[in-house]
Order: C-alpha cells, then structure tokens, then sequence
C-alpha cells in the first residue's frame, strides 16, 4: 500500500447513527426543524383523530349534539375543562397548519426543482413563520380575543 | 438482500415510488378539500350555526369529497406513521405491533368518520 492511501484511510471520517442522548448537541438548519416539526405535527394529528372525528361527529349529527359540542369548548366536557379541550384544538390548529405549508413547500419543490441551499432556507423560514403567525391569529379568535 | 427464511427483510417490496407518489396525490386531495370547505364557510352569510353547517357536508358532492377525503387521510396517515416507525423503531417485534396498532387506529378511525357522514 502506498503513502498516499494509507493517509486516506486515515483521515476518513467515521460516521455512526445519531444516538437520543445526542439529539440537543445537533444544530439543526431551518429545513430540518421544519422536517422533524413535519413527523411530529403528522403524529401529534395522528394521534388526535379521534378527537377530531368527535368534532365532526358532534358538530354535524343533530342540533343537540351541536349544543353537545359547543358546550365542550366552553364548561368542558366529563372531567376535561373547557381551556384545555381550546388548548387541545390550539394544538391541532398548529400541527394542521404547520403540516399544510411544510407539504404545499414539498410540492413546490417537486415541481419547479427549487433544491438550492438558499431556496430551501428561505422557504422553511417561510414555513415555520408562517405556521406560527396563522396560529396566533387563529388561536386569538378560539380564545374569544375578537 | 434475504427476501426468504429466519433472516429475511422483513420490510421494502419495491413500494416505495407507489407510497411516494399517493403521499403526494393525496396530500393534494386533502389541500383541496381545505380550501373548498374555507370558502364554504366564509362565503356563509351570518353566523356559523348547526344549520349553516350541517348544510355544507348534506351536498351530495361535499360527500361524495368527504368521503374521498376519509380514504385519502387514512392512507396518507398510514405511509406517513409507518415511515416513522421504520425508521425510529428498529426491533421487528416491537415494529410489527406498532404496524398492526396504527392499522387498527386508522381503519377505526375511517370507519368512525364514514359512519358520521352516511347519517347527514
């Protein structure tokens, strides 16, 4: 083997699969806080689709159910308080519209081929500011702020 | 690559364009319904009331796109979720329950949701 090898070999890098404990030590680009926010808005809705089918279910079976499904955002519901089924609702609110933007900017880049470095930046700003403005607003009107 | 006896991959049958692609067509569909149900709602004259909005999803074709809609959901949320557990849950066994629970959820989930809907 010559010199010229061997001080390849060297100086390869070893990479090895990112452990849990070692996630914080990671600084992630915009893009991908804007990829795992993606998995875990994804999931977080996932796992809400029950609630989700309880408003549809309620909100359109009969005008009793109507009063049924208005009051739970108000006085609660069982042992759940009202603020936090309008919490609960905040959070799908966000994951919806977090998930809406980050998959309309995946389409877009499938179709016009926008992968530069900057386009990619650019655009999961956009997505996370976005996401988060839209929220507020909509959160202000579910909370009774106007 | 084993695709037979103890030590076979238990995971990828060359799915993985046909999942891409339904990823995306239904993530279109479910675009779609978004801005077709908003414009319903803002172009409501009055309040949002039960009338207002039982009436919205009692049109034939806002069924016929509901339930459209249903099936897109269940599927996307499907390759979706099981991209997740393949590549965060590496045991079979673990991974094969969490299919079959997410599964389960989904079909449950639909069936809910289609029930709600053939009753307006």
């Amino acid at each position: 083997m010559t010199d010229a090898t061997q001080a390849t070999k060297k100086n390869r890098p070893v990479y090895t699969n990112i452990h849990v404990t070692q996630i914080v030590s990671y600084r992630l680009p915009p893009a991908g806080i804007v990829s795992i926010l993606h998995r875990i808005s994804g999931l977080l809705m996932f796992f809400l689709l029950p609630f989700v089918i309880w408003m549809f279910d309620t909100s359109l079976t009969s005008e009793i159910s109507y009063e049924t499904f208005t009051a739970a955002f108000v006085s609660g519901i069982g042992f759940l308080p009202g603020w936090f089924i309008k919490l609960v609702t905040l959070g799908l609110i966000w994951g919806y519209l977090h998930h809406f933007i980050a998959g309309v900017r995946h389409l877009w880049m499938d179709a016009t081929h926008s992968v530069s470095k900057a386009q990619g930046k650019n655009s999961a700003v956009v997505t996370l500011v976005l996401g988060v403005l839209l929220t507020l607003a909509l959160g202000a009107k579910l909370f009774g702020l106007y | 690559m084993t695709t037979y006896g103890s030590k076979r991959i238990v995971t990828g049958a060359h799915y993985g364009l046909r999942d891409w692609m339904v990823q995306r067509a239904t993530a279109l569909l479910m675009a779609l319904f978004t801005i077709v149900l908003l414009v319903q709602v803002l172009l409501t004259s009055g309040p949002i009331d039960y009338v207002a909005w039982s009436s919205i999803f009692s049109k034939q074709w806002m069924k016929f796109l509901t339930f459209a809609l249903i099936v897109s959901l269940a599927y996307h949320a499907w390759v979706g979720v099981r991209d997740i557990w393949m590549d965060y849950v590496k045991p079979v066994g673990v991974r094969l329950a969490l299919h079959t629970f997410t599964l389960v959820w989904l079909t449950g989930c639909a069936g809910w949701a289609i029930q709600v809907l053939w009753r307006l």
